[in-house]
């Protein structure tokens, strides 16, 4: 077999593969939270915590109401982004116009609270939730074996991330909310419910996350502080990319999943802190991040 | 005649000196410090329950010992050796606490029992599993409970290698207790005849494990041994289940499994795995009315650290009751002095380096049908005796050995 720096090549092949796979998570992630930062300027520090309400709402529902995996699906985000548009009715709209770090700290905060909830009423031993039946099992491809529900993944991600790049940056609808948030009162001018538009884009931003979350919970264990740790990455993710650019982020975050696997193959202890190491790169070398523009 | 007089009054005077050391409760408060992991990755099987079970023992004296008052203090670690140095640091220097209890990272007590050490103050450890806690890392102020790595190496590792997996390769969490862990077993599987084969240390937490899962599987040994705990543990087996760990012919062993994990992982996707416990709630009467109490108290089934805190404070109190003194080294030498019967341990004996020595469980998780509620989780296939599951004392480099 032939073997690159000591790693057989099938190996290689695997952990490119399961690489694209969490970068598909990434990509949604970041992709939330780039919407978010891009037209609404607010740094989502919740956006962890609307993850892992995705997966535990997902849970729940199953638990208590029997609910099936697709149709959590669509109905997770659904109720996560509306609880995302009530945060921005209540709390995030009255420190609009302020310095970021008030959106930031008021985020933080709301994803503390959340999660130290949750905390008290589950515990952080992780519910079950049981893989839907018809992704049980999985395919040889010579080089692995590639789960059913893993490649599912890749698809369900990349179908919603083009679908919200094709949206913001090619229809009207989109127009219209950039060109709310450029300019606000202009666009009221024109009769467009421009606070409207901001609360459901907020919400929008926070289903994406759901919509991962709910992705998440039939392979990682749902506990209320699996959103916390992933945040972090994310957000390194969306600043390598170029705050705010759509297709950096859904790009960044696919590049970042191939580059973790890799150090997880070649030298795993230094997996949790190789993507920190190329957001100082980049942050040397190009501070509006990859796809961002210059300032 | 003076001479007699002499010894006699210099004997009078020491008796008095020692009975001024040792027979006084300070500020006339027995005062436990409860440290553990509060709201983290370890919350469940310590946590805020391991405080209630602290409680249930501080309530069984009447929150009293010697007519003078038991308090308790409590703080979350963390999982931070840092955070957890300041807080012990606080509770003995200006806090009068005379005992912590509880503490579960293996970093964790290893910080803390040294600052314990420096104020000579006592320290009971029900949670952490690192064996080098008694071995290299000893003190003489503190005490280590519940189980550690060695029994752990040597309950499952050794039932696995005989039963055939011979070659290992090794998920080992990077930090104090996965390095532990990871060369007890490595000992145990060389002693049986077996080998390790390659290791990756992923770092502490993770959450996917599928990358590490394949390279397990790619190395085509028998068996992938995790050397992990807690959300760690269940993620990397989930995920080993996804990936065809088992119908591709490999064993998975996980080393440390607490109660908790094997119910968050549920009958169906854990039946059949193998682990080593220090105690299980549905073994005889007294523990399973011991759990019924504990379930009515915090809506669960204890785990085995749930049980160690309690029977440690027990212990504890009855030593301070004992001595009349909440010294450490008073309270620490009458704990040795006396063995341990009750619910969680029969003939347990604290040696000298500090490491409770008792019997421990080799259980195997039952399968869906066997399982009658959701608690049901374990059957016990093998009793290992206290003297062979724990490291004997002519192997330890703890500097209270003479060796």
């Amino acid at each position: 077999m032939s073997m690159i720096f000591g790693v057989p090549l099938a190996v290689l092949f695997g952990q490119l593969l399961i690489g694209i796979i969490n970068g598909a998570f990434y990509a949604l992630l970041s992709l939330g939270l780039a919407v978010i930062f891009g037209l609404l300027k607010i740094i989502n520090f919740a956006h962890g915590a609307m993850y892992m309400l995705g997966a535990m709402v997902t849970v729940l529902m199953f638990d208590a109401l029997g609910v099936n995996y697709w149709v959590a699906l669509f109905l997770a985000p659904l109720l996560v982004g509306t609880f995302g548009v009530l945060i921005e009715y209540f709390l995030l709209r009255r420190i609009a116009g302020q310095d970021h770090i008030y959106s930031l700290l008021l985020t933080f905060g709301v994803a503390l609270i959340i999660q130290g909830v949750l905390i008290n009423w589950f515990g952080v031993s992780g519910l079950r939730y049981t893989m839907p039946d018809m992704f049980k099992g999985g395919v040889n491809l010579g080089f692995m074996f590639m789960p059913y529900y893993r490649a599912w993944v890749i698809v369900a991600a990349l179908l919603v991330c083009f679908g919200t790049w094709f949206v913001i940056e090619k229809t009207k609808l989109g127009s219209y909310l950039r060109a709310g948030t450029e300019d606000s009162e202009l666009m009221q001018g024109f009769g467009i419910n421009v606070p409207l538009l901001i609360s459901l884009t907020y919400g929008f931003g926070v289903a994406l996350a759901a919509f991962a979350g709910v992705l998440a919970a039939p392979i990682y264990s749902v506990t209320p502080v699996m959103g916390s740790s992933t945040l972090i990455v994310v957000f390194a993710v969306v600043v390598i990319g170029g705050m705010g650019s759509i297709g950096g982020a859904i790009i960044t975050g696919i590049l970042m999943g191939v580059i973790e696997g890799l150090t997880k193959t070649f030298y795993p202890p230094a997996s949790s802190a190789v993507i920190f190491l190329v957001m100082v790169l980049v942050l040397m070398f190009r501070p509006s991040g990859l796809f961002g523009k210059e300032a | 005649m003076t001479m007699m007089k002499k010894l006699l009054t210099s004997a009078i005077a020491s008796a008095m000196m020692a009975g001024g050391a040792q027979a006084a409760i300070s500020n006339d408060t027995v005062k436990i410090g409860y440290l553990a992991d509060m709201s983290g990755t370890y919350r469940d099987l310590a946590g805020p329950n391991g405080q209630k079970a602290l409680e249930m023992a501080i309530a069984d004296f009447g929150g009293n010992v010697n007519g003078k008052k038991i308090e308790v203090v409590s703080a979350d670690d963390r999982n931070s050796p840092d955070t957890s140095s300041s807080t012990v640091r606080r509770w003995v220097e200006n806090e009068n606490v005379d005992m912590v209890a509880g503490m579960v990272a293996s970093s964790v007590s290893i910080a803390v029992s040294k600052i314990l050490e420096e104020n000579d103050r006592l320290g009971i450890i029900s949670g952490s599993a690192a064996s080098s806690i008694t071995n290299e890392h000893c003190t003489p102020n503190h005490i280590h409970y519940v189980y550690d790595t060695y029994p752990l190496a040597n309950g499952t590792a050794s039932a696995v290698v005989k039963e055939g997996g011979k070659t290992w390769y090794m998920l080992t969490a990077d930090y104090a207790f996965g390095h532990s862990l990871e060369s007890d077993v490595k000992n145990v599987v060389e002693a049986n005849g077996g080998e390790i084969i390659g290791a990756v240390r992923h770092p502490f937490p993770t959450q996917d494990f599928s990358s590490f899962i394949l390279q397990a599987q790619a190395s085509g040994a028998d068996v992938i041994g995790l050397a992990n705990a807690g959300a760690d543990t269940t993620n990397a087996i989930t995920t080993a289940s996804e990936f065809g760990v088992t119908q591709s012919g490999q064993t998975l062993a996980a080393l440390l499994l607490f109660l908790t994990d094997v119910h968050a992982l549920g009958a169906q996707t854990a039946q059949g795995i193998q682990l080593t416990t220090g105690w299980y709630w549905d073994m005889n009467e007294e523990t399973r009315e011991w759990s019924d109490r504990f379930m009515k108290e915090t809506g669960v089934r204890p785990t085995m650290v749930h049980a160690g805190i309690y029977s440690s404070a027990t212990q504890y109190l009855n030593a301070v009751a004992a001595t009349g003194s909440d010294d450490a080294q008073t309270v620490r030498k009458q704990m040795m002095d006396t063995p341990i019967n009750d619910m969680f341990a029969k003939n347990g004996k604290i040696r000298v380096d500090g490491r409770m020595v008792h019997d421990m469980y080799l259980a195997e998780v039952k399968t869906p049908a066997e399982s009658k509620n959701e608690w049901d989780l374990y059957k016990i296939l093998r009793t290992i005796p206290a003297d062979e599951a724990y490291r004997p004392l002519s192997e330890s480099k703890c500097k209270l050995v003479n060796n």
